[in-house]
């Protein structure tokens, strides 16, 4: 495994407030991190051959489908991790088959980062 | 400076026990370090701003003759992952009373959430105000953090 090769991330969210913190909760641990505001946005920042080793993803947001998110799955080779609301868990987990690898209650914390880049350590 | 260090903690504390913040605000304090040295001052200040324009935008919707319920509901949605995502729990539990009334297409209680929503966030933001303003002081009087 290269430990030079710092670890990057794309944050999915439309709220300005929730990508400062992800933002921070992930260079924490030594990610590099670009941030879009949708499911659209997220499609381009994939373009010119940019690949990400982790995708934070909000999908309540109204921009995201799953045929978006099945692009993921068939082009990248990135964790796909989706932030849920707790209302609507028996929803999510549908998502699971539409290709994303792991789903975590808002709001993001310090050890669910921690556990993410030891599941993307642990696949390298 | 020892009574300054008693009167933060006790206000922090307070500010959990009336469940104005939650854990997730611990979160942010731990993001801050010699790197992001104003991370916490800056992302609150963030949502000041952010939620201030959130709730014209929710005035506004809800002043139409016809309400759009899918824009109101987008506009608390985004309000909820902000205030969740820094731990202001009080407003972020209003929000979720409010997503219930945009479902329900309840204008009645949409306006009476958004007066609650007001009030939540007008005491967070006075709250927040006053904790920079103490731990200034602490700062300035030769303290450092993490105060225990």
């Amino acid at each position: 495994m290269n430990v030079e090769k710092k670890l990057t991330t794309l944050i999915v969210d439309d709220n300005i407030v929730v990508r400062m913190v992800h933002r921070a909760l992930l260079r924490k641990f030594g990610m590099e991190t670009q941030e879009v505001k949708n499911g659209q946005e997220a499609v381009l920042a994939h373009h010119n051959g940019a690949c990400f080793d982790l995708i934070m993803m909000n999908l309540d947001m109204l921009v995201m489908n799953g045929r978006q998110v099945c692009f993921y799955k068939s082009h990248v080779d990135s964790l796909i991790v989706r932030m849920t609301s707790r209302e609507k868990e028996e929803e999510e987990k549908s998502f699971l088959d539409a290709g994303i690898d792991y789903y975590y209650p808002k709001p993001l914390t310090i050890d669910v980062v921690r556990d993410l880049v030891e599941k993307i350590n642990g696949n390298a | 400076m020892e009574q300054i260090q008693r009167k933060l903690a006790e206000y922090t504390a307070s500010l959990y026990n009336e469940k104005i913040l939650d854990e997730q605000f611990i979160q942010l304090q731990q993001l801050q370090d010699e790197s992001n040295p104003d991370f916490v001052v800056e992302v609150v200040s963030l949502f000041f701003e952010d939620s201030e324009r959130l709730l014209n935008e929710l005035a506004k919707a809800l002043n139409q003759t016809n309400v759009d319920f899918k824009k109101l509901d987008a506009h608390v949605h985004q309000l909820k992952g902000s205030s969740s995502s820094i731990g202001a729990q009080r407003v972020q539990r209003v929000c979720i009373s409010f997503r219930n009334y945009c479902d329900d297409r309840n204008v009645e209680g949409c306006l009476k959430c958004l007066q609650q929503i007001k009030i939540e966030y007008t005491l967070v933001k006075n709250k927040l105000e006053t904790l920079f303003k103490l731990e200034k002081q602490f700062v300035d009087a030769g303290g450092s953090f993490p105060v225990v």
